[in-house]
């Protein structure tokens, strides 16, 4: 018996995001298009959430529309061609097919290689999740270049009369490019789940159920938001710090703070229980984008980096967190 | 064991810094909601420093029977 041939050290030492790209849907849709359906004022969502206005994708704002566009801009800003990418990886909730992926799509249509391609479920954390994942593959050797993409229609899955929800879920899509790197530019990533909260944010229904029911409704999502508030406000800042200390830096080398952006008030809570410098650049881009799970990281970052907020060289500390209740945190080097 | 005032003394300082609210305006008899525009979210901030605090544990079904600065202060007093 001979052994099987294992190759060694195949990969790069390190990982780095190459590239980041963002596509906003072109509809802007301003709170006081959402109020009359929630009894509610344009003053009440901003002081409970910050969202002034959020975009809702129209019939052709696609998921894999949105996220090809996205993934081009990304590729374009890392200088890599598409046949270069060897793994697509598609972090979303709202691709309404269970099979096949949308990354496979998304794959063939930016014109890979037949790249590897599959869609990683982890909710409003998946995009850190797969950012996790690129590196591994780029380190170990499974791919060199991997394209990352966070993508959302959560406008097809939010009850526009729903109190708790109507207001926050918004559409769009972000996508970065990791690639190999002679530095360290991806810190570990701190992640896990909580399944004890599983049911806290929900589709609501399982689709036999509904398929079975007299009089079938669509199952949005639910969720119960005081305590997600909670959690992810100071069981979040407790997961960052985390990151920043695998990292092995502190909150005073950080430059930039990208905290998924689930509602304004979690951005304030997380960074006044971290204690974040005032020096520190907070992404906010949930006042025009308001949430868009999967997708709202790299939007964020890419906002910030298009307006001068966030430079080349630049830390940050991504985070993450969401249904399941998911979560994954890591500190990255801007390209 | 610290008396009902110093307790909330010491939950006026946590009402303030969560929400800005002047300390003296947080005695006993006044609603976190009516009286003193403390908000759902801000409750939870509230919730959870005052935990940090006392050392005692306030389920997220408990909250919404603390509908007044008494009731808090109680409720604390009660698990201490």
């Amino acid at each position: 018996m001979t052994g099987l041939a294992l190759e060694a050290g195949s990969g790069s030492p390190h990982a780095r995001i190459l590239g980041v790209g963002a596509y906003r849907p072109r509809r802007v849709v301003p709170n006081s298009e959402v109020v009359d359906a929630i009894d509610s004022s344009d003053e009440w969502i901003q002081q409970r959430s910050g969202i002034r206005s959020r975009r809702w994708a129209d019939a052709d704002e696609t998921i894999e529309m949105m996220s090809v566009e996205a993934s081009r801009a990304a590729l374009a800003q890392a200088g890599i061609d598409a046949r270069q990418v060897d793994c697509v990886v598609v972090a979303t909730v709202s691709h309404m097919l269970n099979l096949p992926s949308a990354a496979a799509a998304i794959a063939h249509r930016l014109g890979t290689d037949q790249a590897a391609a599959f869609d990683v479920s982890a909710a409003c954390a998946g995009f850190c999740h797969g950012v996790a994942l690129a590196s591994d593959m780029v380190r170990a050797g499974s791919a060199r270049h991997v394209l990352v993409v966070g993508v959302e229609r959560l406008s097809d899955m939010t009850d526009p009369t729903d109190r708790g929800t109507a207001f926050i879920f918004a559409d769009g899509a972000g996508a970065v490019v990791v690639g190999p790197s002679e530095t360290p530019a991806i810190g570990p990533v701190v992640w896990g789940s909580d399944g004890e909260q599983y049911d806290l944010i929900r589709q609501k229904d399982d689709w036999r159920d509904v398929l079975a029911a007299d009089e079938p409704a669509f199952p949005f999502m639910t969720m119960q938001g005081a305590a997600v508030f909670r959690w992810a406000s100071f069981t979040m800042a407790k997961t960052a710090q985390q990151a920043l200390d695998r990292a092995g830096i502190t909150v005073d080398d950080l430059d930039v703070f990208v905290p998924h952006q689930a509602n304004m008030r979690i951005t304030d809570a997380m960074a006044r229980t971290m204690k974040l410098p005032a020096t520190v650049r907070v992404a906010r881009d949930i006042a025009e984008a308001g949430n868009t799970s999967a997708a709202s990281v790299p939007l964020a970052l890419e906002r910030m980096i298009a307006e001068g907020e966030a430079r080349s060289g630049d830390i940050a500390l991504l985070i993450a967190f969401g249904a399941g209740l998911a979560y994954a945190a890591q500190v990255v080097v801007l390209p | 064991m610290p008396s009902t005032d110093e307790i909330r003394a010491d939950l006026a300082d946590i009402v303030n810094e969560v929400a800005g609210i002047p300390a003296d305006d947080v005695q006993l008899d006044k609603s976190f909601v009516d009286d003193l525009d403390v908000d759902s979210l801000s409750m939870v901030e509230v919730v959870v420093a005052a935990e940090e605090k006392f050392g005692v544990t306030i389920p997220d079904d408990e909250v919404k029977n603390l509908k007044t600065v008494g009731d808090a202060v109680s409720f604390i007093e009660n698990r201490l």
